[in-house]
């Protein structure tokens, strides 16, 4: 195996970690002691050759993305691609929107591929591929704003239910963002199509010209941003309840686009304590329980 | 590309990064055009800086098993990596196994209080504001003056209708100042027509500035009884000043016993009995918590049949830390002089016996219906139990006064609490911990959730995501003493782990 990536059970010797550049995976696998071992097996040896797959085909990934272009190469990248394709001819979108989900994706299903496993998720920074066995379910808390944790609401993911990926996007997270959202999570089929859909609806998550936003062009940041000059959000002044009404509309309205193409479960919109969810809960089992609700119950 | 972007050779990615930033990793950096690896140290910081608003995990070696604990738990737990991992990055979405997961949204869920807020007294006798005045912080009202008490001023703070009644302003600048107050932070409020005030649990306050050191001897009466020995024979007058009961020796109760001739000497105000005044003056943050900076001002003249040339009158406050000395002129008007050796003794003595002034913080909340189906199946016989103290009540592991009458409304002192053990939800609410504690056969006949207890040994020996702390020796045992602290006790006080029974389902 290759110096560079790292692999190693956490602490609690349940979990597996794998990380190699601004790779990192959290990994969980349940079943049989020898399923689980294999699973974690062959989900490092194919680790390890992830991030170099997708050096190769890099510059490519960068490009916005179009139905015209060929097909990358790579098996990750190609995910990325299938991912984004859907939202090339409407909206700028590069391959890279979906690659933290496509990683995750890869690495789930080369996992199940090889073991018998009642449940396992690739937690790949908040973008999450899972897989669930008949009768299986996954709990799930939310966290609005990493850089102050609390959990906002909890879904819980049942086999019967079509979602097997969750992903994440907002200005304030690791990655760029055009919109203000400060997370947008979703929930889809694929981890790599719920990544590049929290894209799409992250940015629509917006106030275009509105003075209280301060952006940037991505160049100026990162010289090498797949974003090239677009304005990425740096900064949100407190927003009054209006502006914040008008940004989540807006980005509820492309959420619903796309629920009605089939691309996404449902959708979860955040900014500045103001939660909109866009799926049809009911038949979702209300997945998806702001706390707002829930508190409002003890009272 | 730019001059000043460095490309970084750590990885295949390449990144180009700019000065003060890092690449697409967040490992790699660039510091002053050097590539540099961020110390692992200093991601460590972060995680603890971004751990502020999280809660420790209150456990005691070996013994007591870690659910009693409000939502940063599942944080902790939850973030996985995180607590060990140097280069952890907080996911914004969490999972967990099935069995942690459900342990963890239960504990969130259940922790949640909109009614609740915290009794803050003040010792001072400094004004901070009138009666029912609105308390603000960043603005926004979230609370009041309440009736004062001994030598404190009480502040009401909190509350469901600022939380959860007002604006979005309102509920989040409530819930901030509540949350730092109960993690022991300072918080500055600002009173209607009243003083702006620095409060932290533990700490003296802060008033208009000022940070206040003693709460008074006692009122302006009390004290000239408690030194009118010590002045007999040393002076002829003492004033006390008060704003509330101001204390004058020659008519008090206390110098008519020893003697003390009458002096002539005219306070203003009302008198209440012999010697005891008061509203001297206007409230406010100087001599004895009355507005005046000159003492004189609250005396009339004195009475020329009376008073005497020479007559010696120490004027001083409740804490002693205003004080002045006159002697009469043959006019009969004072004249201040050097506060002779033999005084300065008892002057010191005032200051001596005010204990120090202390903002001290009690956090109250109602453990309402869903929170208390999370213990048993039948929410009511909880507080039955809880009223007849079969079940004990703890928060954080800190002994709480559960107020009489109906519903589990309790208070706890949070200076007694594990650090940092109140988090918050955005609703706005606080996420506090609360421990139920009861016998297993009470727990079982109170229509528990019994097939769900987990013994002691279980929690203990899964060692991931559970902090330790010492317990405070302070507190009384939540379970009683710890040597009869056995496993046929019940471990998990609240609704443990259980597969595919989420909070959610029963909305």
């Amino acid at each position: 195996m290759k110096v560079r990536a790292q692999i190693r059970l956490l602490p609690d010797r349940r979990r597996l970690h794998l990380h190699d550049g601004p790779i990192d995976l959290v990994i969980q696998a349940f079943g049989e002691p020898q399923a689980v071992a294999a699973a974690y097996q062959t989900a490092s040896s194919r680790f390890v050759n992830v991030l170099d797959e997708l050096c190769c085909e890099l510059a490519f990934l960068r490009l916005r993305c179009s139905s015209d272009s060929p097909w990358p190469r790579g098996k990750v990248a190609r995910r990325m691609f299938a991912a984004t394709l859907p939202y090339a001819a409407k909206y700028f979108i590069t391959p890279m929107a979906a690659v933290a989900g496509a990683v995750a994706e890869e690495i789930l299903e080369t996992m199940v591929a090889h073991a018998e496993l009642s449940r396992a998720y690739v937690n790949n920074g908040g973008d999450i591929a899972l897989h669930l066995d008949r009768g299986e379910q996954f709990v799930v808390g939310m966290v609005e704003r990493p850089d102050r944790p609390s959990l906002f609401g909890t879904t819980t993911l049942r086999w019967d239910q079509p979602a097997r990926g969750i992903a994440t996007s907002g200005w304030r997270g690791r990655s760029f963002s055009l919109g203000i959202a400060d997370a947008v999570t979703v929930l889809a089929e694929r981890a790599a199509a719920a990544d590049a859909a929290a894209t799409i609806i992250g940015n629509a998550v917006d106030l275009p010209r509105s003075p209280k936003i301060v952006r940037a062009p991505a160049r100026h940041l990162a010289p090498d941003s797949d974003l090239g000059d677009r304005l990425v959000t740096q900064a949100v002044a407190e927003l009054n309840p209006v502006e914040i009404d008008h940004a989540l509309s807006a980005g509820c309205q492309t959420a619903e686009l796309l629920l009605r193409m089939g691309l996404i479960c449902s959708a979860a919109l955040h900014l500045q304590g103001e939660t909109r969810v866009v799926g049809n809960s009911g038949k979702l089992n209300r997945r998806i329980t702001p706390t707002r609700e829930r508190a409002l119950a003890h009272a | 590309m730019p001059d000043d972007a460095i490309r970084c050779d750590a990885c295949p990615v390449l990144c180009y990064i700019k000065p003060g930033r890092t690449g697409s990793c967040d490992r790699y950096g660039n510091h002053e055009g050097k590539l540099v690896r961020l110390d692992p140290h200093v991601m460590l910081d972060r995680t603890l800086e971004r751990g502020d608003s999280v809660v420790p995990f209150l456990e005691r070696s070996g013994e007591w098993d870690g659910t009693l604990v409000s939502h940063g738990e599942t944080f902790v737990t939850a973030i996985g990596a995180g607590t060990t991992y140097p280069d952890y990055k907080p996911a914004p979405f969490i999972i967990s196994s099935q069995a942690q997961g459900v342990d963890m949204v239960t504990v969130v869920t259940e922790g949640i209080f909109s009614y609740c807020g915290v009794k803050v007294k003040i010792d001072t006798d400094r004004y901070l504001g009138a009666e029912c005045s609105t308390v603000r912080a960043e603005g926004e009202a979230i609370g009041h003056v309440t009736t004062s008490e001994y030598g404190s001023q009480m502040l009401s703070l909190g509350g469901v209708r600022h939380l959860t009644g007002g604006s979005r302003h309102e509920g989040t600048a409530t819930c901030d100042a509540l949350l730092n107050l109960c993690n022991g932070q300072a918080v500055e409020l600002e009173i209607d027509d009243g003083a702006n005030i620095v409060v932290q649990a533990g700490k003296p306050p802060v008033v208009d500035n000022m940070a206040e050191e003693r709460m008074r001897v006692g009122c302006g009466s009390a004290a000239i009884g408690m030194f009118a020995k010590q002045w007999y024979g040393k002076v002829d007058e003492v004033v006390v000043v008060d704003d509330h009961i101001t204390g004058v020796l020659s008519e008090h109760q206390a110098g008519k016993l020893l003697g003390v001739p009458e002096t002539g000497i005219k306070l203003k105000g009302r008198r209440s009995t012999p010697g005891r005044y008061f509203q001297v003056a206007e409230p406010g943050t100087s001599w004895g918590g009355t507005n005046i900076e000159d003492p004189l001002s609250i005396l009339g003249k004195f009475s020329p049949r009376k008073a005497w040339p020479g007559l010696r009158l120490l004027m001083v406050s409740t804490t002693g830390e205003h004080y002045a000395y006159f002697e009469l002129d043959e006019n009969l008007s004072p004249q201040e002089r050097d506060l002779p050796a033999s005084l300065q003794e008892s002057v010191a003595r005032i200051r001596e016996n005010c204990e120090p002034a202390l903002c001290t913080v009690l956090f109250m909340g109602g453990a309402g219906g869903s929170l208390r189906a999370g213990v048993t199946e039948n929410p009511v016989k909880l507080t039955h139990s809880v009223s007849r103290a079969f079940t004990r009540v703890t928060c954080g592991g800190a002994p709480v006064y559960v107020w009489p009458g109906g519903g589990i409304t309790f208070m706890v002192d949070v200076s007694r609490m594990p650090q940092n053990a109140f988090g918050y939800v955005p609703t706005p609410a606080l996420v506090a911990p609360i421990e139920f504690t009861l016998k297993l056969a009470d727990y079982a006949a109170l229509g528990g959730y019994v097939r769900n207890v987990r013994p002691l040994s279980s929690v203990v020996s899964s060692n991931d995501g559970r902090r330790r702390l010492a317990a405070r020796s302070d507190n009384p045992w939540p379970l009683g003493s710890p040597q009869e602290m056995p496993e046929q006790k019940l471990s998990a006080k609240r609704r443990p782990t259980k597969p595919g029974r989420m909070k959610q389902t029963k909305r």
